[in-house]
């Protein structure tokens, strides 16, 4: 089987890729093989006066490196000679003697786009399939087969490095504008496009492109600015990643030295830097976590036979709050569902209606929709006082306040209006579902579905399934809220769930330090140091200490002490502190920007801050209450899977991606040496760090919690 | 229970509008395509539409943006529905939702179409201003003008005056007379005095009042939540509960300072609002499980010499929907008529009720039929409520069919006068 197709026609050579078997094309050892003779015979060939190069796939050009013979790499020496092949093939291209035009229709990402760029000419199309970026350091590796050095000679050191350095992806619009790509066409004339591209590149026609304004003389043409330019960009990059992450900045390395020290220098640097991060372990976890996700997409959130998903076209929300706000804009802004908001007062009907306008608003601010998308999608939005609408809906999500009796009564009355097959879901973060399921008439259509606030932001949804709950039920609740965007982990119903049962012990601990007299900042820096987008008493005003107190009390009383929360939390809450949302918290607000810690709270919560209070251990004290918690969790089958608890964690709670997620993260240290370490922490500080038995389990039979890979 | 003569039965299942606001105010920042997609969403969700089961929509609009002159289509186009349902707007001036109506009736009764969405809506606050005759050739000229110099020729022409911006008037093109004007003249030939104009003026806010407050006239209306401010909109904002004779006798006359009866308070003021109902197949409706309100008897239209009595259109439209309805006037347990004026209402009623006038202008020995005060607009109408133009007629016929079902009543009228002469007439039965 061949994966590239090469014929002739009118002197120009139109080589064709369809990887076979393959929903789309990458650069397998297979490709790479078959594509240098081909450009080899092109070069010689002198019938032929120029090359298009295509797929004949639609909706993928190239989708990027294969990712397999990446993750099979064992060496740096492998690596190094992986990178220079596919270098070595791109250099073929350009240094063919004829013009090549890259006709690029869907997925252009990775090395797909550095094949592109080591085009002479690039046609794109508009489609919204098109998707031009270099995404490797999401992977922690760089662009190695000439992106970082050809990406910034044709579209500019500023465009460029933004480009490498977040891994974003352009649609074919942006990435025209951008200069990336010299055409803009519609897929119907993608090819006669190409055509007429390579025959006049044939005679010699070169494209002329922008030579960039004042600002890029000033900053990017002359070794002073490139300096400013590569300043600036790695105190940001080190902003962003506190560190953690060394792909973007050997890329900068690598952009760098390349215009510097020219192309084939710049070259060396890349393959260099891969071969180094390639084997990393910074790296090895995010692809790791990436496989998760990719894998968690097809996961339908039940075992054997999975039914298909229900069509959940029309969602009714009860309760027109901050949460129910929160997922009906996102219902209609990635479902595009119809959204009926139900609440008791209309006002509060109107202020939901309006918050979730404003999700679109933002949306269309951002470039995400054109205005007539969002002309149509704000549509979708409406709500009264009555349960007008909600026999149409297919799904019933109640965002209702933190009650039991008021949540079991409003979806009994919920129930009474809505269609027999119609599923009801419950948006809470500590109430058992079953005990609210058992107060309905139809407890197998019941679910949990807990969102995290803010929603549109948090991309982590929990489903939350009872023993009664139909397999139906479930893979409707997993779509959709795939439907919404979010990456969805299936949760046996348990108090706390997975999230904020292992959230708990890491918030009581921190509480602990606090009232031992550790500053605010000291907690906080070491966790964000750690690696955590913020620390644990800056998540407690943005959950809110309302929120907090109440899940940590329904966890305190359903697991005991050693899951205690600290003293002075309600004693904040008395003080009418809810965290941000009232702009009153362990912190500062001003006009809803966080200003610094709130001296007057050590007061209230009964502690003297001492900075002069021994603060080691901190770390330890907070990961391992975590760790051993999720350890525990797992073992009562909380999560479906280690992968699942790991995604959760990354991204419900921001545990540090590089780390792998708690689970990944006990393996990498080992149970033995987790026990011995919480056995330690045990004698200092108390019970509570008395490791999970499955630890001591594992540590004495050896063994991990994934699979070996 | 009638036998219709030919075709299926139409029923009035149900509907929804806006509140009715006074053009600049509450709903000042509403497009009427918006405002008539609030109206159709909300109706959907009260209906439990799926939209799949919608055949076709007719709105009514007398001012439409050129930006979207198809109204109609822009509703049938909202993410609720399949993108396949046809939709036309049409333009009967004040009574054009009464022909959306109609023209839903007869695509039902032909059994063209099981459902049908039909209504108007119009935002007076919105209406298209025009740049001048000579401007807008400017602007065209300068697009097809080759060279600068050509350029530079066509704008040494152009003069300051020239940006001066045209808006609609309401007159009558024919004539040149106003709407009020014309209200004027037939307030002095039919004698209708300023106290009886303000009469029936403070009736309509009084009994609008009492409709809002219990409920009936509000729990047709869907509410607003504009972007801006915190209230939403629930009500018709030109309802005054307080209002008295003492009050609006204060008012000067508008078009006729020294001799003249009509006056901002006995008028229907500017308005903005939407309003849609639904039409269905008896089967249909039966089928879907819906309960129908009411069903289309029959209608008519007439038109008048816009030179005469402009206002008088339902003086004629009337008796014929009568006659094509089979029934007499004393058998109608509610009439819902448009309150253009409060002389036009009265001038009317005085036609309705007079022998002479049916003889003169019918060829009639009879009166058309002598009015039932306690059937009149029992929730008030326009004067007190508003009149968006293209919206009012499905107003009516939705207030209508609401009260008939609810006392239980077999027959109902509505009677709507309109620019050129115009008037329609509508009767609804029960059963």
């Amino acid at each position: 089987m061949t994966a590239v197709a090469k014929y002739v026609e009118e002197g120009i050579a139109w080589l064709e890729i369809d990887l076979p078997g393959e929903p789309v094309n990458k650069i397998t050892r297979g490709v790479r093989d078959e594509l240098a003779p081909l450009l080899d015979g092109l070069r010689s060939d002198d019938t032929i006066r120029a090359a298009v190069l295509i797929s004949a796939k639609s909706g993928s050009f190239i989708a990027g490196a294969d990712i397999d013979e990446f993750v099979a790499l064992k060496s740096r020496d492998e690596a190094l000679s992986l990178v220079t092949l596919g270098q070595a093939l791109l250099t073929k291209l350009t240094s063919l003697g004829k013009p090549v035009v890259a006709a690029i229709d869907g997925a252009c990402l990775g090395g797909g786009l550095e094949t592109a760029l080591a085009c002479t000419y690039r046609i794109a199309t508009d489609d919204p399939k098109t998707r031009i970026g270099l995404p490797e350091v999401q992977l922690g590796i760089l662009p190695a087969a000439g992106g970082c050095q050809r990406l910034p000679r044709l579209i500019g050191l500023r465009r460029a490095l933004d480009l490498i350095l977040t891994g974003k992806q352009l649609p074919g619009k942006r990435a025209h504008r951008a200069g990336m790509v010299d055409e803009l066409v519609h897929p119907a004339i993608l090819r006669p496009a190409a055509r007429k591209a390579a025959l006049r590149l044939a005679e010699g026609w070169r494209p002329r492109r922008g030579r960039g304004g004042i600002t890029e003389l000033a900053l990017e043409k002359n070794p002073v600015g490139r300096k400013v330019v590569f300043k600036t960009a790695r105190k940001q990059v080190l902003k962003r990643t506190g560190g953690h992450y060394p792909a973007p900045l050997a890329a900068l390395r690598a952009v760098e030295h390349g215009l510097t020290h020219g192309i084939s220098a710049g070259l060396d640097m890349e393959a260099a830097e891969f071969a180094e991060l390639a084997v990393g372990d910074v790296s090895r976890k995010l692809v790791q976590i990436f496989f998760a996700t990719t894998a968690l997409k097809k996961d339908p959130g039940v075992e054997g036979e999975a039914p298909h998903p229900k069509v959940v076209d029309n969602l009714a929300i009860i309760g027109a709050g901050f949460m129910g706000a929160g997922i009906g804009g996102v219902a209609v802004s990635q479902a595009g569902v119809d959204v009926r908001f139900r609440d008791t007062d209309l006002r509060v009907v109107g202020r939901g209606v309006r918050a979730a306008r404003r999700i679109l608003e933002n949306r269309l601010k951002r470039r995400r929709i054109t205005k007539p998308e969002y002309r149509r999608l704000v549509r979708l939005l409406s709500g009264g006082t009555d349960w007008a609408g909600f026999r149409r809906a297919d799904l019933l999500i109640e965002a209702v306040f933190e009650d039991l009796e008021i949540k079991r009564q409003v979806l009994r009355e919920a129930e009474r209006w809505a269609r027999e097959d119609s599923v009801l879901a419950s948006n809470t973060s500590t109430i058992p579902i079953a005990r609210i399921a058992e107060a309905l008439s139809r407890p197998e259509r019941v679910i949990g579905m807990h969102f995290f606030s803010p929603v549109e932001k948090m991309p982590l949804l929990e489903v939350i399934v009872t023993d009664q709950t139909t397999p139906l039920v479930t893979v409707t609740a997993v779509a959709f809220g795939r439907a919404m965007g979010k990456t969805v982990i299936v949760v046996r119903d348990c108090p706390g769930f997975w999230v904020n049962r292992i959230l708990a012990p890491y918030m009581n601990e921190a509480g602990r330090l606090l009232e031992e007299g550790v500053t605010i900042e000291t907690i906080d820096g070491a966790m964000t140091k750690f690696g955590f987008p913020v620390g644990p008493i800056t998540l407690l005003d943005e959950v809110g200490l309302d929120v907090a107190q109440k899940a940590s009390g329904v966890l305190h009383e359903a697991f005991g002490p050693r899951l205690r929360p600290m003293e002075g939390l309600h004693r904040m809450t008395d003080d009418g502190r809810l965290g941000r949302k009232n702009g009153r918290g362990f912190y500062r607000y001003e006009q809803g920007k966080k200003r610094g810690v709130d001296e007057a709270v050590y007061e209230i919560i009964g502690a003297a801050p001492d900075p002069e209070v021994p603060s080691q251990d901190i770390v330890k004290r907070l990961i391992y209450a975590m760790l051993n918690e999720a350890a525990r969790a797992l073992a009562e089958g909380v999560v479906r899977s280690p992968r699942d608890g790991d995604i959760g964690a990354i991204f419900g709670i921001g545990f540090p991606p590089f780390r792998g997620g708690p689970l990944r993260y006990l393996d990498d240290i080992g149970a033995a040496k987790t026990v011995e370490t919480l056995d330690q922490l045990a004698t200092r500080y108390g019970d509570r760090f008395a490791a999970a038995p499955v630890l001591r389990q594992l540590a004495e039979r050896g063994g991990q919690f994934h699979p070996e890979t | 229970m009638s036998e219709p003569e030919n075709g299926r039965r139409v029923a009035v299942v149900g509907g929804c509008r806006t509140p009715f606001c006074r053009a600049g105010t509450a709903l000042k920042d509403f497009t009427a395509v918006d405002l008539a997609k609030h109206a159709t969403v909300e109706l959907v969700h009260r209906l439990n539409l799926g939209g799949n089961e919608v055949d076709a929509m007719f709105f009514g609009q007398v001012l439409p943006s050129p930006l979207a002159p198809n109204l109609a289509r822009e509703v049938s186009l909202l993410p609720q529905f399949p993108k396949h349902i046809p939709a036309a707007s049409v333009n009967r001036a004040c009574s054009s939702a009464n022909e959306a109506i109609a023209q839903g009736y007869h695509q039902v009764e032909h059994g063209h179409a099981d459902v049908v969405i039909a209504g108007g809506a119009e935002s007076l606050s919105q209406v298209p201003i025009l740049h001048s005759r000579r401007f807008s050739d400017l602007l065209i000229g300068l697009n097809k003008a080759k060279s600068a110099r050509a350029k530079l020729s066509l704008l040494s022409k152009f003069r300051p005056k020239d940006l001066i911006p045209v808006s609609p008037a309401i007159a009558e093109p024919s004539t040149g007379e106003t709407m009020g004007q014309s209200a004027e003249k037939m307030a002095k030939i039919n004698r209708i005095t300023r106290d009886a104009q303000d009469q029936f003026a403070l009736r309509s806010h009084r009994l609008a009042h009492a409709g809002t407050e219990d409920g009936r006239l509000a729990r047709e209306i869907a509410p607003i939540f504009p972007s801006a401010g915190d209230e939403p909109v629930t009500t018709d904002n030109g309802i005054r509960a307080d209002t008295t004779l003492e009050k609006m006798a204060t008012l000067p006359p508008v078009f006729d300072k020294r001799y003249g009866t009509v006056t901002a308070a006995n008028s229907s003021p500017l308005t903005d609002g939407a309003a849609a109902v639904l039409l269905m197949s008896d089967e249909a409706a039966r089928s879907l499980g819906h309960e129908p309100l009411a069903y289309i008897r029959s209608y008519a239209v007439a038109a008048l010499d816009p030179g005469d009595q402009l206002l008088m259109g339902p003086a004629y439209a009337v008796p014929k929907a009568l006659e094509r309805a089979g029934i007499t006037w004393s058998e109608l347990g509610l009439v819902e008529m448009h309150e253009a004026f409060a002389a036009q209402a009265l001038s009317n009623i005085q036609a309705f009720e007079s022998r002479e006038w049916a003889e003169e202008n019918l060829g009639r020995s009879e009166a058309i039929g002598q009015l039932d005060w306690d059937t009149l607009n029992v929730m008030g109408g326009s004067i007190a409520i508003g009149h968006p133009f293209g919206a009012t007629g499905a107003r009516i016929t939705l207030t209508l069919a609401n009260e008939m079902a609810r006392r239980d009543f077999q027959y109902g009228l509505i009677s709507v006068c309109a620019q050129g002469g115009m008037g329609f007439a509508m009767v609804l039965e029960r059963r």
